[in-house]
């Protein structure tokens, strides 16, 4: 089976986020507010051919640990695609 | 003559800017390109500022991956010396041979302009020449240099005498002004300034010399 994944990498809670805060500050001068504890990330998709979903579930977040993020500023969450 | 290996990777662009510093210094210059699966007969291997990869995904972050970088690793666990200067720290960091992580600088500007650096600490093979306390004027040129670490790793750097450079007036936002840092043999060393920029007082600071003495100095002595 072939399944559709999605990976969030973000900055670890406690690691400085300076994109997060620049988006933050910019929101007020656009009408927004009330916004807070913006932080800024990245999203990866993709498929991947395994037998089960658990198992595309555990190469996902195993490729997404050794590539897609820096364990030592970010942490990174693996999940299905149900949508697709 | 010391013979120091250049690594090129796809997007390196200061190879031959570190080349002529090391010959410069009566060193020999050898560019190695990322897809070499052995170093040969090296004193001492120099990872160089550019933007290997393109920096896609995190700078440092693909190039950790290309081949050259297990015969670099197996070089540094024989206790050869390895210099990782700004992009080539970065990929030192992500290859997990130097603690910590560049991070985005705060304020996300793009830095370009001359820094006083402080030397930490001259137990490693890039700052064994220079002057406990000296200060010297090298550049620096980066987009990710906050030097970031956990609580564990920085109080094991301040232990071990790992932090071999801070920034006297701090560019980046980088954890206790560190510019540059060693492995706890002192053999590994990254910085994020550039000292092969800092090479003739005629352009800007000669002060990088004496920092790259030191790391061509190792690599004499051994013969």
């Amino acid at each position: 089976m072939n399944y559709s994944v999605i990976v969030e990498v973000t900055l670890r809670p406690g690691i400085a986020d300076p994109e997060g805060a620049t988006i933050e500050r910019a929101l007020p001068t656009l009408g927004f507010s009330g916004v807070s504890l913006v932080r800024a990330g990245k999203l990866f998709r993709f498929s991947i051919d395994a037998d089960s979903p658990e198992n595309a579930l555990a190469t996902a977040q195993s490729l997404a640990e050794r590539l897609l993020s820096n364990p030592v500023i970010e942490d990174a969450v693996a999940r299905l695609d149900e949508g697709r | 003559m010391a013979r120091i290996g250049v690594v090129v990777f796809p997007g390196s662009n200061c190879e031959y800017d570190a080349a002529a510093a090391v010959e410069q210094l009566g060193g020999s210059a050898e560019l190695i390109f990322h897809s070499a699966t052995s170093l040969g007969d090296l004193d001492g291997v120099i990872l160089p500022g550019g933007f290997a990869h393109g920096d896609y995904l995190r700078p440092g972050a693909l190039a950790r991956f290309s081949p050259v970088m297990d015969a670099v690793a197996a070089f540094a666990a024989a206790g050869g010396p390895v210099l990782g200067i700004c992009n080539g720290f970065q990929v030192l960091t992500e290859a997990g041979l130097l603690p910590g992580a560049l991070q985005k600088n705060r304020g996300l500007t793009f830095l370009c302009q001359p820094t006083t650096l402080i030397v930490s600490s001259t137990r490693s093979v890039l700052t064994r020449a220079a002057t406990l306390g000296a200060e010297l004027v090298v550049p620096i040129n980066h987009f990710s240099g906050a030097y970031t670490c956990d609580d564990e790793t920085y109080a094991s750097l301040v232990a071990d005498d790992q932090i071999v450079l801070r920034y006297r007036d701090n560019p980046n936002g980088s954890r206790d002004d560190i510019a540059g840092v060693a492995n706890e043999a002192g053999n590994v060393v990254g910085l994020m300034p550039h000292p092969e920029r800092a090479m003739s007082s005629l352009l800007g600071s000669a002060d990088g010399r004496v920092l790259l003495e030191g790391f061509v100095g190792v690599g004499a002595a051994a013969h």
